[in-house]
C-alpha cells in the first residue's frame, strides 16, 4: 500500500522509539531568529552543551528589527539587546546569521525559500508557529517553543508524536482576482480555527498545481491558523525549477540524484490519508475577515453574521468580536473604512504579492487615500532589491506607500511598527487577534495583497472582482 | 536535584471562560522583548485585566479570591496562535501548576509538556460544572490525579484525557526532555549520515 508524504517524510527521519511512546525525530534544517532563541541558547550554556550540528542551523533578525533605519544600534535598547545575543549565540557557535550587516536579513520564512535552504522531504523547524510555509516545498516544517529549540540546538532531534493527515483537494478554476489568500482564508473559514488540531494538512488539486511557489507557501503558511500544526504541498517541476541555481541549492551530480529524490517523496497513488476533503474553486470569493480571529471571515459582497438563534457560544463569539471590532450583526463588510493598509508580512510579503499591488496601482493608477496610512515591507533584502531593480519601489511611494526596510513590521507589535488607539488596519498578515498589530484596541481585517491595495486607495474595503 | 515527576497536582482552581484564548492575550507582544523568561508572570492577560478594570469589572487572574489558584480551568481552543514559549511560562510564572481544559491548541501543549505543566481535557459540561463551582466555592480544593486520570473537586470525581505519551512524560519526569534525547546520539548521528541532504547537499 502506497504512503502519503507525511508518513515518507516522518518515517525516514523517525532515530528511534522514546519510552514514552514517541519518537526521537532528526530535524533537518533548524532556522533561528533573535525572539525565541536567546534563551534557549542560555538553557544549553547552563547546561554546559554545545550546538549539535551548527551547520544545518540558520538565523535571521526580523520580528523585532526597526523597518525605517536598520542602523545599528537599534533605537531601542531592548531590541539592540535582542540583536547582540544573536550575534554573541551565532558567533559563539558557528551559525550562519543572515544578517542586516551583510544585507542579508529578511524575514525567517522568506529567507529560507530564498536561500535553497527549503528542500522537499526535509524536517524543518522553527520558533515561530508560521514555519508551516516551508511545506510549500513538500517539507515537514513546523513552530517549535524555546525549550524545544533548546532540544533540538542540543541534539537536533525532539520527541514528537505521529499527526493524522488531512488530505484538502481543491479543483476547479480560481476566478479572477481570487489568490491564494483568499483560498487560505476559506478553508480556515469552512474548517474552523482548531478544525486541524492534530492534523497535518496536504493540499493538493488543480489549484495548488496551478500556484507559483509563493503562492503555495501563503497558503501553507496559514495552516496553522487552521489548527494544523504543518501543511505542505507535493513537490513539483515547478519546486524544483524554483530552486535550482540558489545558494544551497545541490548543484551537478548532487542536482540529479536531489531530483530524483524529491519526486520520490510525493505521496503515492494509492496513498491513504485520515481523511479527505473536497472544495470547489469556483466557490472562492475575495475574503476579508470580519471578526477577531482568523476563522471569522466573509467573502467581500458578504456580511457580519448575526447571533440570534445561534448556540450560546457561537452567539457570544459572534457578540464579543463585533464590539471590539466596531462592527455591527448584519453589516456589510463592503465600504468598511480604514486607517491604515499594511502590504508585508511572511504570509504576502515576497515579490509576486507586490507585483499584484504594482499591477493594480499601474492598471488604475491609484493613489493611497488622504485618510490612509500605507505601508509595503518587503520580506527580506533580496525582494527588497529584486522590487528595486524593477523600479517598483517607486511605483509603491509615488503611490503614497511609504516603503520599508525589510522585517515582521506590522504583523505583530514587536517593532515600532503598530497601530494606535483603536485605527482599522486592512492587512496582508495572518492574525486578527485583539491587540495583535500593537495597540490593545487596533482592528485588523485581513485579506489578499490586491484587496489590500484597492482598500488603500478607497479609504474603505472595496471588492477587486470590480476593478 | 529536583522531582520531576508529577502524579497529583492539589490547589485551588482559577475559573477563566473564553473559547479561542490565543496567545497575544495571554501574554502580549511587547512582552517578548526580552532575553529571559524572568517577570513574565507580572503581565499575564495584562491587556485583558487592564480593559476590564476600565469598564469597572474583574478578571478572574486580579479577582482576589483565586489569587491563590494552582490549576486554571478553560474552555475550547486553549492557547491558540503562536509557537511562543513566552505564553506558558507566563501562566507558569504567575502561579499555575496545571490546566484544565475542553480542548487546547497543540504547539500550547507541547509546549507547556515542555515545562512541566500538564494540560488535561474534560467534556465540556464537566468543565462547565467545575468552572462554576468554582465561582461560588473559589476555596474548593481540586485535586487533579495524573495516574488515574481524574479530577476531584468538592467530592466529586470528573474525568481527565491526557494523551498516553504526555502522560507518561509526566509520570516518569521525563518531560525534561534534553538529557534523553541526548541519549540517542550516537542513532542521530548515524541517521544523519543515512539522509542524503545532510551529507551531500551542504555547502
Amino acid at each position: 500500500m502506497g504512503k502519503n508524504l507525511y508518513s515518507k517524510v516522518f518515517d525516514a527521519h523517525v532515530v528511534r522509539t522514546l519510552p514514552s511512546g514517541q519518537y526521537q525525530i532528526l530535524i533537518g534544517l533548524h532556522l533561528i531568529h533573535e525572539v525565541t532563541s536567546p534563551q534557549a541558547f542560555e538553557m544549553i550554556a547552563d547546561r554546559k552543551l554545545n550546538v549539535a550540528f551548527p551547520g544545518r542551523t540558520f538565523a535571521t533578525v526580523d520580528h523585532i528589527i526597526p523597518t525605517s533605519s536598520q542602523s545599528r544600534p537599534f533605537a531601542d535598547h531592548v531590541a539592540e539587546e535582542m540583536m547582540q545575543h544573536l550575534e554573541r549565540n551565532a558567533r559563539r557557535y558557528g551559525i550562519r546569521f543572515f544578517s542586516p550587516d551583510k544585507g542579508e536579513n529578511g524575514i525567517v520564512h522568506v529567507v529560507g525559500p530564498e536561500r535553497g535552504l527549503t528542500q522537499p522531504g526535509m524536517t524543518i523547524c522553527c520558533g515561530d508557529s508560521h514555519t508551516s510555509t516551508h511545506g510549500a516545498f513538500g517539507a515537514l516544517a513546523f513552530g517549535i517553543g524555546t525549550s524545544q529549540i533548546r532540544d533540538v540546538l542540543a541534539t537536533q532531534t525532539l520527541s514528537m508524536g505521529r499527526l493524522k493527515v488531512r488530505k484538502i483537494v481543491i479543483n476547479g478554476q480560481l476566478n479572477r482576482a481570487v489568490g491564494a489568500k483568499d483560498v487560505a482564508l476559506y478553508i480556515i473559514n469552512k474548517l474552523g480555527v482548531n478544525g486541524g488540531v492534530g492534523y497535518a494538512y496536504e493540499f493538493s488539486g488543480d489549484v495548488c498545481a496551478s500556484f507559483n511557489m509563493e503562492e503555495r507557501m501563503t497558503l501553507c503558511n496559514m495552516s496553522i491558523e487552521g489548527g494544523a500544526r504543518c501543511g505542505y504541498i507535493n513537490p513539483d517541476q515547478k519546486t524544483f525549477d524554483y530552486l535550482k541555481g540558489r545558494e544551497f541549492a545541490p548543484t551537478g551530480a548532487a542536482w540529479d540524484c536531489a531530483v530524483r529524490d524529491w519526486a520520490a517523496i510525493c505521496s503515492d497513488s494509492d496513498a491513504t490519508w485520515d481523511d479527505v476533503v473536497a472544495f470547489n474553486a469556483k466557490d472562492i470569493e475575495p475574503m476579508v475577515t470580519w471578526g477577531i480571529n482568523p476563522g471569522q471571515s466573509v467573502n467581500v459582497n458578504g456580511k457580519v453574521p448575526v447571533a440570534a438563534g445561534l448556540p450560546q457560544e457561537a452567539a457570544k463569539a459572534i457578540l464579543d468580536a463585533c464590539s471590539y471590532m466596531g462592527l455591527k450583526e448584519n453589516e456589510a463588510i463592503l465600504g468598511r473604512k480604514i486607517d491604515v493598509a499594511f502590504i508585508g508580512s511572511c504570509t504576502n510579503g515576497r515579490l509576486t504579492d507586490f507585483a499584484e499591488a504594482v499591477a493594480c496601482i499601474q492598471k488604475h493608477n491609484l493613489k493611497v487615500n488622504k485618510s490612509v496610512h500605507a505601508l509595503a515591507v518587503p520580506g527580506s533584502v533580496s525582494v527588497r532589491d529584486q522590487l528595486v531593480e524593477r523600479g517598483w519601489d517607486k511605483v509603491l511611494a509615488a503611490a503614497g506607500f511609504d516603503f520599508r526596510e525589510p522585517g515582521c513590521s506590522m504583523c505583530l507589535a514587536m517593532n515600532p511598527d503598530k497601530l494606535v488607539g483603536n485605527q482599522v488596519c486592512a492587512s496582508t498578515s495572518n492574525r486578527n487577534f485583539k491587540g495583535r498589530q500593537g495597540s490593545p484596541s487596533g482592528r485588523t481585517h485581513l485579506m489578499s495583497p490586491v484587496m489590500v491595495t484597492l482598500a488603500a486607495a478607497h479609504g474603505c474595503i472595496v471588492d477587486a472582482r470590480d476593478f | 536535584m529536583a522531582d520531576l515527576t508529577r502524579t497529583c497536582i492539589t490547589g485551588y482552581g482559577l475559573p477563566l471562560k473564553d473559547n479561542d484564548v490565543d496567545t497575544d492575550r495571554i501574554i502580549p507582544a511587547r512582552y517578548l522583548m526580552t532575553v529571559v523568561f524572568d517577570g513574565l508572570g507580572d503581565h499575564v492577560f495584562e491587556d485583558d485585566r487592564r480593559q476590564l478594570t476600565h469598564e469597572g469589572k474583574c478578571h478572574p487572574f486580579d479577582d482576589p479570591r483565586f489569587r491563590k489558584a494552582k490549576i486554571l480551568v478553560v474552555n475550547k481552543n486553549f492557547g491558540c496562535g503562536s509557537s511562543r514559549e513566552h505564553a506558558p511560562q507566563a501562566i507558569m510564572r504567575w502561579g499555575i501548576e496545571a490546566i484544565i481544559g475542553e480542548s487546547f491548541a497543540e504547539i500550547f501543549f507541547g509546549n507547556c509538556l515542555m515545562i512541566g505543566i500538564p494540560c488535561v481535557t474534560a467534556k465540556d459540561t464537566e468543565i462547565a460544572a467545575l468552572q462554576e463551582l468554582l465561582e461560588a466555592k473559589p476555596d474548593a480544593e481540586v485535586c487533579l490525579n495524573i495516574e488515574a486520570q481524574t479530577i476531584l473537586a468538592d467530592r466529586k470525581y470528573y474525568t481527565a484525557g491526557i494523551p498516553s505519551g504526555a502522560r507518561s512524560q509526566f509520570l516518569e519526569g521525563t518531560w525534561d526532555s534534553t538529557a534523553e534525547l541526548l541519549e540517542g546520539a550516537t542513532l542521530v548521528a548515524a541517521k544523519a549520515k543515512s539522509l542524503s541532504y545532510f551529507c551531500g547537499y551542504i555547502k
